[in-house]
């Protein structure tokens, strides 16, 4: 097995974890902590891709994977900290004010 | 090259099931810390060393402080009962299982073309891409990140201060 096999394996690894953490997790910031593996495992597979082919596009779009991350992660945070203000509970399962 | 890769990658998998299965969160966070800093090494063994850099000073530096800083503010982590019961997680790992073996079957199967290796992408490369042809996709990252930080404060404020 090859470097880069081992990569592609890594990432496809994140993915599936920070899916079953998506599925399982009840509190909202282990749903952002998901989030996180998921958005690196993309990362991971730009940049080997940019290695392989050498391509810089491929990095260019890692670097802005990374902002949106950034970006996603204020964005998710301030949206937990509201909610615990107004519904005095992070567990993603229990917020219904929307519910009629 | 492959060694380093190898311990890398036990690394990053090791954390990332420790995000995913801790009861606690707070050493969620953590461990997510360590599949960060395992991805840099990733990024440095790939010749990146640029977006490694990036990586620990964004990921690592803001977002995982920030993350901190959240849990601190809202999960009550010393009370007795305050480890969530999670959901469902049978089906939950059938369906990441499953999941994985796609992708895992699809990376095995893959093979590079037997070219010569290439170079290295050289960082001038990338800063010249970045304010030429890829110009306009810079300007909307910048743009949506202004507009998160904007959105952030307005959810976040006091209600208070809005009622002023």
């Amino acid at each position: 097995m090859t470097a880069a096999q081992l990569m592609l394996l890594v990432s496809s690894a994140l993915v599936a974890l920070g899916v079953y953490g998506m599925l399982t997790r009840r509190n909202a910031i282990g749903l952002l902590l998901a989030a996180e593996l998921i958005l690196n495992a993309a990362a991971l597979n730009f940049v080997l891709f940019s290695r392989l082919f050498s391509h810089a596009h491929a990095q260019a779009f890692a670097l802005f994977i990374i902002a949106l991350a950034a970006c996603e992660a204020v964005l998710g945070l301030a949206i937990v900290l509201s909610l615990f203000r107004t519904a005095k509970t992070v567990w993603a399962d229990k917020v219904e004010l929307l519910k009629g | 090259m492959l060694i380093a890769t190898i311990l890398l990658s036990a690394l990053i998998i090791v954390g990332a099931v420790w995000v995913v299965a801790l009861q606690n969160l707070f050493r969620a966070a953590l461990s997510l810390g360590v599949v960060l800093l395992g991805i840099a090494g990733l990024f440095l063994v790939l010749e990146a060393e640029f977006l490694a850099f990036v990586q620990i000073l964004v990921y690592v530096g803001a977002i995982l402080t920030l993350v901190v800083f959240a849990i601190m503010l809202t999960a009550k982590l010393h009370l007795p009962g305050a480890a969530p019961i999670s959901r469902k997680r049978l089906p939950a790992a059938l369906a990441s299982g499953a999941l994985f073996a796609l992708l895992a079957s699809m990376s095995v199967t893959w093979t590079q073309a037997s070219n010569p290796p290439e170079p290295a992408v050289a960082l001038e490369t990338l800063g010249q891409q970045l304010v030429t042809t890829l110009v306009l996709p810079f300007e909307v990252i910048s743009l949506v990140l202004v507009a998160s930080l904007v959105g952030a404060v307005a959810i976040a404020a006091q209600p208070s201060s809005s009622a002023r």
